[in-house]
């Protein structure tokens, strides 16, 4: 019955499964759904969607797809059966249907028909006065559950009425078209692991072989021995750059900053922020605003050659801003050394350095910046900020 | 429904939304278990608390720590003790049984009632851990190779899972389960959660205080927005403490109780002198 509606989820973008719609279609069945559409949104919406981030895609689809019929509060328990009757015989084709695109019996607009007709009805009777009351089962369409809203009538009304709660898009805030990708970049991120047991903190983990040994030395008698658990000890540099150039990459550099912060198995984690270049500063925000910034070389000494440093940013800045002196393009700033030397010194201070470039990587040698990208590249490993390209980096990175 | 004596309406201290009352309804009428999301503070854990209470059933926490494994949940085979038992000559070694300890969710399989269990804070554990439960929650059981048993649950547990969307969930893991986000409530609706806590607290102490916190809410720049629990702690504090409802606002005392980082406290300040504060989120 709903199929079309299933297919205008999957239209907006929710990944809606076979699994979920049976799901919503068993809550149907046994009778899960109130008589009203907003108990139906409801009941839609805790079934079929699972992130937050997807109500204002619901919304949109629900919205679209049941605009025709807004003006009813409550669906005419009549229609209700009638919709859940077709539901049942529906419900074994649905596989096969869902097969079928579109292969409907009932369009959306015979369904709409048919419910404005019935509600057109449903006025009538009501200016009719006992007209319902008095005619009992006789007519084609059967009074029963009427019942239930004569008596309601008058009664308040708890919701807004489904369409406005979905028109409403109270979730618009919660959209982030991005979430696939952070679990994937965390997934990869996972990968940067260096395992060590020389940490402190509590012994918790049996240590088999010292434990066989110190038995043995026993006399059979059984001794325990514990270690310390082994930890990981990746401490992890990330320096984003945060130029203008950088704003249409924002969503993929979000993403990964999302699924660095997020990644709580490092033994540290450090993210600072530089505009183009790095040169005698880094910034403690992505605003990069005057003073507010940790001088690079404190953290040099502050944050050994152990930190693994990822770079985030497109290189493509005018030659001058690496190759000279004064090259730094923030008003005011001027720097001694030009850009390229503190690129060097930080590869100097840290072996273990990446640069990851959110320009696609066949673009590098012919988008605007090829020459710094060319020259970025001579000094840093350079891998495009996409899944592959972190997977890659991350193995780099790993390489000792 | 068809069961009424299963169904959530809500308890004295617990305000539900009609959504949120459906969705539990929903979850446990077609047994999957009940994803809760929501800011830190909304009442997710106290959700399950509310629906035991109301259901009168037993309720089993299981909290999840970042070093928690699903397998703890299940149970735990304490080979020390076997192994020590075994020197010793105490009780029967022969019986793995006696060393097989069941986690909360062997707990709540083998009860005699239909328990709750709730699995608190399920991002907290490492990116897997929700896979690896997948089969125990869709089945309902799971097998101990030590002993050769399978655990089953006799009556499916109504499972409520809460999230602080710390981490991302798994497609697999969130298809079994049935969603919902509890937002965070208006000004009408917090001083109805405000009244279930407080049924003494004035009107006028209620207003000037809901005044206050969505305005202390309001301020751009925060690190951790005051949430439910701050506000009711917050309520208690001035209770206690004693404060002039006029003016609550500027003087904002205790706001140590609402906003816990140092750097968010600096703000407040800012934009107290200065109407404006440019620390800024990063």
């Amino acid at each position: 019955m709903f199929t079309e509606f299933f297919y205008t989820l999957r239209d907006k973008g929710l990944a809606v499964s076979q699994n979920e719609w049976l799901c919503l279609m068993e809550a149907l069945d046994k009778g899960l759904c109130g008589p009203s559409l907003v108990d139906f949104y409801f009941l839609c919406r805790t079934v079929l969607v699972k992130s937050e981030a997807e109500y204002d895609k619901f919304d949109l689809a629900f919205a679209s797809y049941f605009q025709g019929i807004e003006s009813t509060e409550e669906i005419p328990e009549e229609v209700w059966d009638w919709l859940q009757k077709v539901d049942e015989t529906s419900r074994e084709e649905l596989m096969a249907r869902l097969a079928a695109l579109g292969n409907t019996e009932l369009s959306l607009e015979e369904l709409q028909e048919m419910l404005r007709a019935r509600l057109e009805e449903q006025k009538e009777r009501h200016s009719g006065g006992n007209y319902w009351i008095g005619t009992g089962g006789t007519s084609k369409l059967g009074h029963g559950g009427y019942n239930t809203q004569g008596i309601r009538v008058g009664g308040e009304s708890r919701y807004r009425s489904a369409l406005q709660v979905a028109r409403n898009r109270d979730f618009r805030d919660f959209r982030q078209d991005n979430t696939l990708d952070t679990r994937q970049f965390q997934m990869a991120f996972r990968k940067l692991r260096q395992f060590s047991a020389r940490t402190e903190g509590e012994k918790t983990e049996l240590d088999m072989d010292e434990t066989i040994r110190a038995t043995c030395d026993n006399a059979g008698r059984l001794e325990l021995v514990y270690a310390h658990p082994r930890k990981n000890t990746v401490k992890l540099l990330v320096l984003f750059d945060s130029d203008g150039s950088m704003v249409y990459y924002n969503k993929l550099c979000s993403s990964l900053f999302q699924a660095v912060s997020k990644s709580s198995h490092f033994k540290d984690l450090q993210v600072y922020y530089f505009h183009n270049c790095i040169y005698e500063h880094l910034y403690k925000d992505p605003h990069c605003r005057w003073g507010n910034w940790v001088d690079t070389e404190w953290v040099f000494s502050n944050l050994g050659p152990d930190y693994k440093v990822i770079i985030v940013g497109d290189a493509a800045m005018a030659p001058s801003e690496l190759q000279y002196a004064g090259g730094n393009n923030m008003y005011g700033m001027y720097n001694e050394e030009p850009g390229i030397n503190w690129l060097k010194k930080v590869k100097r201070h840290y072996p273990h350095t990446i640069w990851l470039n959110p320009i696609a990587e066949d673009r590098w040698d012919h988008t605007y910046g090829s020459f710094t990208i060319r020259m970025v590249r001579d000094v840093f490993p350079m891998y495009p900020l996409s899944l592959d390209g972190l997977e890659r980096g991350v193995k780099k990175l790993m390489n000792r | 429904m068809t069961n009424e004596l299963n169904r959530f309406q809500g308890s004295g201290k617990y305000v539900a939304s009609p959504d949120l009352m459906s969705a539990v309804n929903i979850a446990m009428a077609l047994e999957k278990p009940l994803l809760i999301k929501g800011e830190p503070g909304t009442g997710k854990t106290m959700l399950a608390e509310a629906v035991a209470e109301a259901l009168q059933k037993k309720l089993i926490i299981w909290n999840i720590k970042s070093t928690t494994k699903a397998q703890d949940g299940l149970y735990v085979y304490d080979t020390v003790r076997r192994l020590y038992d075994s020197q010793f000559g105490e009780g029967d070694v022969s019986d793995i049984r006696r060393y097989i300890d069941l986690g909360k969710m062997g707990e709540a399989f083998t009860a005699e009632e239909q328990p709750i269990l709730l699995i608190d804070e399920i991002d907290k554990a490492d990116l897997e851990f929700p896979n690896d439960l997948l089969w125990e929650l869709d089945k309902m059981e799971f097998y101990i190779p030590e002993t050769g048993d399978t655990i089953k649950a006799a009556k499916r547990p109504i499972v409520i899972i809460t999230s602080n969307a710390e981490k991302e969930l798994p497609d697999a893991f969130l298809r079994r389960c049935i969603f919902h986000y509890i937002a965070f409530p208006d000004q009408e609706k917090m001083k109805e959660i405000v009244r279930a806590h407080y049924p003494d607290l004035g009107k006028k102490l209620m207003d000037k205080v809901i005044e206050a916190f969505y305005w202390v809410r309001e301020i751009g720049g925060l690190q951790k927005k005051p949430a439910t629990s701050e506000l009711l702690d917050w309520i208690q504090a001035l209770l206690v403490g004693g404060a002039d409802p006029d003016t609550l606002k500027d003087a904002l005392p205790f706001a140590g109780v609402l906003l816990k980082k140092n750097q968010d406290l600096d703000t407040l300040q800012d934009v107290r002198e200065r109407g404006y504060s440019n620390r800024r989120w990063r």
